[in-house]
């Protein structure tokens, strides 16, 4: 279980816990590495709402507006980041919710990562990652957006 | 709808917003289907903020009439399934749906995983169901006044049925008790001996039981026990409990489900005990938010108080036992208020 260092606030928009919305977009069944994550946001104080498996990207925007989060976590091992990813990207565009942040983990190679950047993705999570840096990161991008509303 | 967060360290008196005419911005795009609107308003009920009063102060004459259906039970007893079940129903048959999932918040940290959007199979772009996950957050029983809120503010939104879901275990808090219209029960085989059944608590509250995975071996002995209990409890207002075994597998039972509730939500009507239970649940209401005041009230005036402090010295010193000094407490903050 990570230490989830409780000394820095938790808090997202308005004062609130940080919301984050966890979801496996296309079809790829490997969701360990998603339910590890969720599981450590958790224990560092955020609200995790679990999407799970075989989400469309409309699923995704659909949920993280309805549930009004803060960030969105995608993991992706099937490949398909640079089709899906960027889908997700645009329905929030779309949708006047480009606010909501993105942040993504997988097997996503650098040169993708950085593509991936350049559209909007705020943090690209691979295999070595740490639960303390992805915490840490989340924890960074909340409050970067609390102090932008 | 974005106000500065640092300004909110204490409430805004009452009366000190809210339109003279009509609706405001917020809550005319509430009632305007603006789901972001939504959403957000949510969260603010959520955070207790004031500017989400304000607008609630101006949907409340327009709520109140929908069903609201309170979904409890044990972990994995597969009620997130159900609801997923009758929110297919109740969309074929044109009714909106506003859904409220509670789990639990983490009593160590504070955070949570809110996993019943699983479950929920639904076409994206319907915009006939607004499904919302929230965290407990320290509220033992699984809801508090911002669910409450929340019901509210779905039904404003153009909600036909509002249903919530909260975990139960049977043997704690049922708030939900004082929330929903229609109480439903969920069990599955197996569960326990019916001495379980007799136990204080959840199995009082259901005005509907549903056997879930009545697929499984033993569901029609636990929907026989769970029918005697009902015969030989007295009937509240008329109104005896129905059992109802579904499989959301076999995809049966939710036809039935959805029968018992309007069964029982008519009844509520005919018997006038809807109206004292809607009586009841404004008392309630009325009464938590008092007390949450006076509570508030009675902290910030000891918080530092010397008095406060001396009292204190003396229970840890033994010098006063503590029903003495509460009642010195009491006397004084009685005659400063």
């Amino acid at each position: 279980m990570p230490e989830g260092k409780s000394a820095a606030p938790t808090h997202g928009a308005k004062g609130r816990p940080i919301r984050v919305l966890i979801a496996k977009p296309g079809l790829d069944g490997h969701d360990r590495g998603a339910k590890v994550v969720a599981r450590a946001l958790r224990d560092a104080g955020m609200e995790v709402i679990y999407a799970g498996l075989r989400q469309t990207p409309e699923d995704i925007v659909g949920a993280a507006m309805e549930e009004d989060v803060d960030l969105i976590g995608l993991s992706i091992l099937s490949g398909a980041h640079n089709v899906l990813i960027p889908r997700v990207l645009a329905l929030l565009k779309a949708r006047k919710a480009s606010d909501i942040v993105v942040f993504a983990g997988g097997i996503i190679p650098d040169e993708d990562a950085a593509r991936l950047k350049k559209l909007g993705v705020k943090a690209v999570f691979g295999p070595g990652a740490s639960l303390e840096h992805i915490i840490e990161t989340a924890r960074g991008l909340a409050a970067k957006r609390a102090a932008r509303a | 709808m974005r106000a500065p967060r640092a300004a909110a360290r204490r409430p805004a008196p009452p009366g000190a917003t809210g339109s003279k005419s009509g609706l405001g911005p917020v809550a005319k795009r509430i009632q305007a289907g603006d789901r972001r609107a939504l959403a957000r308003l949510i969260s603010d009920v959520e955070a207790g903020r004031p500017e989400a009063r304000s607008v609630l102060r101006e949907l409340y004459p327009r709520t109140g009439r929908a069903p609201i259906i309170g979904v409890t039970g044990p972990l994995g007893v597969g009620k997130s399934s159900l609801i997923n079940e009758l929110i297919q129903l109740l969309r074929s048959k044109g009714k909106k749906v506003g859904v409220i999932a509670v789990d639990p918040s983490s009593p160590f940290s504070g955070g949570a995983v809110l996993g019943d959007r699983i479950r929920i199979e639904r076409d994206p772009d319907d915009t006939g169901v607004f499904f919302r996950s929230m965290a407990s957050r320290g509220h033992a029983g699984g809801v508090s006044q911002s669910t409450r809120d929340a019901i509210r503010l779905l039904e404003a939104f153009g909600m036909d049925v509002v249903i919530v879901e909260t975990v139960g275990s049977g043997q704690v808090d049922v708030e939900i008790h004082q929330i929903a219209t229609t109480r439903v029960v969920v069990v599955v085989p197996h569960l326990g001996d019916e001495v379980q059944t007799l136990k204080a608590g959840l199995f009082e509250i259901a005005d509907v039981f549903v056997v879930n995975k009545s697929e499984l071996p033993g569901a029609e002995r636990a929907a026989k026990d769970l029918r005697e209990l009902a015969s030989l409890s007295v009937a509240r207002d008329g109104w005896t409990p129905r059992v109802v075994p579904t499989s959301v597998v076999e995809r049966r039972g939710t036809e039935d489900l959805w029968q018992a509730i309007l069964d029982h939500e008519e009844a509520l009507h005919q018997s006038g005990a809807g109206e004292r239970a809607r009586r009841e649940r404004a008392e309630q209401e009325l009464r938590e938010l008092l007390l949450e005041r006076i509570e508030r009230m009675a902290r910030e005036e000891l918080a530092d108080d010397t008095a406060w402090t001396s009292l204190l010295d003396g229970v840890v010193a033994r010098e006063t036992d503590p029903y003495t000094a509460a009642d010195r407490a009491f006397h004084e903050l009685r005659r400063r208020l």
